[in-house]
């Protein structure tokens, strides 16, 4: 007998840690106590991507949404909606206040999205290989090796126009191609499920929802290149995405969809999982494999690229876990029809893991082309506390920022290049005009200089020399001549940094200098900074009309810095403050002076 | 000897399209609306939704999706099922206990003829929206 309703439960890892395990459980003992488990299935599933309002569940057919569930929700849950079918208003997504959303397809969140990567990403559970089957899932493979020949695959890769999703936009065909032309053996596939850039989750998303279709493509990618080993690598930071991979890899390999004879095709192919230890150079394709030969996570200079020799200087096809997940899709539906979505040289859909000041932070497929406008306005829903708009910093560390006046500028490779960014893995932070641009690039830097992993010098001594430049203007103590500095290093580590690490870092300080070199200037010359972000340039003055001298500021006080007789206006020595803003905090009569 | 062949993989995913096809509510065009009220409840609704779940899939139906809904406010004649789909008016039938859901499939959805004894009324204008 089947089930006539599915409550669908997302167990990604934003999910997960608001408790949605509990949820799950909640839900399957009411359901039990109701005894509608014959009719009803409680499924744990990928992550929907609308994480601002999670822990999501939706009930199918109907359609419901509920956002920001609990646990003890779970008995109401049963008893209104698949009891009675009546839908548990409270817990609908509300945007208008006055009109409640039950619909997915009416909110605003999923209206421009579209979705390829994540296609079974909050439908199926990704701990059942049958369900993943019956999404046509390995119904490319089989396609692939019974009725197309490598060429063909490349053929249709070609078409699609299918470019790499880790950040260079590399055509994945020719990858491909030149490893399967070079006469060695054996040959390699490898999945970059290394995603350091912080604030970036897709890949870990991608996998948690849906890791057959990384097996999937790797194993095509195997019976086109020659190939029969492959390896994922993948932080060990994502314990959640790992476990998937495991139970993914062991059900493939008990059904025989991994290992020998792969459905009496006579191809056999192997994937092993290696974690790799939290270095963010190791998301570089060269260091990523030198740590999966287990040695210490260092860039090599290319050429040779790992297409020809790559693990264990052996040709090697290494492409993103979102690459991988469109491949499966590419051969089932065609590259004609894949190369009709985005734009002319940017085909297909790109995954955004947009964060920051927004208010619908989440994961976000969209089609090539679209603008950041739609991204940040329409789909995130705007900035958060009605705030107004600075930057959007896409790419992570290796990224740069883009003004207000460039959000009409549709979203692909060759565009964001040209505006100073780069697409990157796709990680996407707004900012409000309480960041300040100095400060967002220090951070940006200080992690660069973190993660350097100090082999050539214009990275390592490039980044700290940055670095130091950057604190010395936000302390205040800047000169006009570090501006000019600040560009040239930035220049220099672009042009002879060894790796991709090196060449981007600077993007972050490069940008900010090209659309906000007021604001660097406001730093230097007036010792001001517009957002209260540096702290060093902040001064609290007691505004003597105001201050009653009630004493509630001197209480405060950490430093004892405040002096002033009970009744008459208070005094801050300014030698002693430091800038710790709490008499700002807790003057009741607004007579603190912060600028 | 391979552990799994084409075919054994072409008739799993056969076997669980069906099942997971129910979840997907794009490109259907055939709603069926059972009406869940405590007067539903009570007079069998949950036997009848089960069935058109067991009928719909043994005549394998792709296009219906079948919901639980609220009363419908015909308590008399529950349990109420309403139907909506393309070249046929919307219908509310009545009495529709788990014995007739098999007529109704047949006759309404697939010969897309009415089932005239298990007609009452239509509701008023406003519930049904």
């Amino acid at each position: 007998m089947g089930y006539r309703t599915y409550v669908l439960v997302c167990a990604g890892t934003a999910c997960e840690a608001s408790k949605s395990q509990a949820i799950y459980e909640n839900l399957n003992k009411e359901v039990i106590a109701a005894g509608l488990e014959k009719e009803i299935q409680v499924v744990k599933t990928g992550c929907f991507g609308f994480c601002e309002k999670g822990p999501v569940v939706k009930v199918l057919p109907d359609e419901t949404f509920y956002v920001n569930v609990k646990p003890e929700d779970a008995t109401e849950i049963v008893k209104e909606h698949l009891v009675k079918g009546r839908n548990v208003t409270r817990l609908l997504y509300d945007k208008n206040q006055s009109k409640k959303n039950a619909k997915v397809e009416d909110i605003e969140f999923y209206q421009k999205q579209f979705r390829i990567v994540l296609r079974n990403c909050g439908l199926i559970n990704p701990e059942d290989i049958n369900e993943y089957i019956a999404r046509d899932g390995y119904k490319a493979l089989e396609k692939a090796l019974f009725e197309m020949k490598p060429d063909d695959i490349l053929e249709e890769l070609k078409i699609a126009g299918l470019r790499g999703r880790g950040g260079a936009g590399f055509p994945t065909w020719k990858k491909w191609q030149i490893t399967k032309e070079v006469n060695d053996s054996p040959k390699y596939v490898v999945c970059n499920a290394d995603e350091g850039d912080p604030g970036a989750y897709m890949n870990r998303s991608t996998i948690e929802g849906d890791p057959h279709s990384i097996l999937e493509a790797m194993t095509i990618c195997g019976y086109t290149v020659g190939a029969n080993k492959g390896y994922i690598y993948i932080r060990a930071e994502y314990p959640l995405a790992i476990k998937r991979l495991d139970i993914a890899i062991s059900q493939a390999k008990e059904l025989g969809l991994l290992g020998k004879d792969i459905l009496g095709s006579g191809f056999d192919f192997d994937i092993e999982v290696r974690y790799g230890a939290g270095a963010f150079v190791c998301g570089e394709e060269t260091a990523l494999l030198a740590s999966l030969e287990g040695n210490r996570g260092m860039p090599k200079p290319r050429p040779p690229f790992p297409s020809i020799k790559g693990l264990w200087n052996k040709p090697t096809v290494i492409n993103n876990v979102e690459t991988w997940a469109n491949i499966p899709v590419i051969l089932l539906k065609g590259g004609k029809w894949f190369s009709q979505i985005g734009t002319e040289t940017s085909k297909g859909t790109k995954v955004f893991a947009l964060t920051g000041k927004v208010n619908n932070s989440g994961l976000v497929e969209v089609p090539f082309g679209t603008t950041l406008r739609e991204i940040i306005f329409d789909i995130g829903g705007g900035i958060k506390g009605g705030k107004k708009f600075k930057a959007v910093q896409t790419g992570g560390p290796s990224g740069g920022v883009i003004p207000e006046e460039y959000l009409d500028t549709p979203v692909d490779y060759e565009n964001l290049t040209k505006l100073g960014s780069i697409m990157g893995s796709g990680g996407m932070i707004v900012m409000d005009e309480t960041d300040c641009m100095v400060d967002v690039s220090k951070f940006y830097i200080q992690f660069s200089v973190d993660e350097s992993c100090g082999k050539c010098s214009p990275c390592r001594v490039g980044g700290k020399q940055l670095l130091t430049i950057l604190q010395k203007i936000s302390e205040g103590k800047g000169e006009m001549d570090d501006l000019d500095r600040l560009k040239r290093i930035g220049f220099a580590m672009q042009k002879a940094s060894l790796c991709g690490l090196g060449q981007t870092a600077p993007n972050p300080v490069l940008s900010t200098l090209k659309y906000f070199e007021k604001e660097y200037l406001e730093h230097i010359e007036e010792k001001k900074c517009r957002s209260s972000r540096c702290v060093n340039l902040l001064r609290y003055e007691i505004i003597p009309e105001k201050c009653v001298g009630c004493g509630l500021c001197a209480m405060k006080c950490p430093v004892n810095c405040i002096s002033g007789e009970k009744r008459k206006p208070h005094y801050i020595d300014q030698e002693k403050c430091i800038k710790c803003g709490t008499c700002y905090e807790v003057c009741k009569f607004g007579a603190v002076l912060k600028e | 000897m391979p552990k799994l062949t084409l075919e054994e993989l072409r008739k799993l995913r056969e076997d669980t399209k069906k099942e997971i096809s129910k979840r997907d509510v794009s490109d259907k065009s055939i709603l069926v609306l059972v009406g869940m009220g405590t007067c539903g409840i009570a007079a069998g609704a949950r036997e009848t939704l089960q069935a058109f779940v067991e009928q719909i899939e043994k005549k394998g139906l792709t296009n219906v999706v079948i919901k639980p809904t609220g009363c419908m406010g015909f308590c008399y004649v529950e349990p109420t099922v309403e139907i909506i789909m393309p070249d046929m008016p919307d219908t509310l039938y009545g009495k529709v206990k788990a014995e007739v859901v098999e007529k109704i499939v047949d006759e309404h959805i697939i010969r897309k003829q009415l089932v005239s004894e298990f007609i009452f009324d239509k509701p008023a204008v406003d519930i049904v929206k």
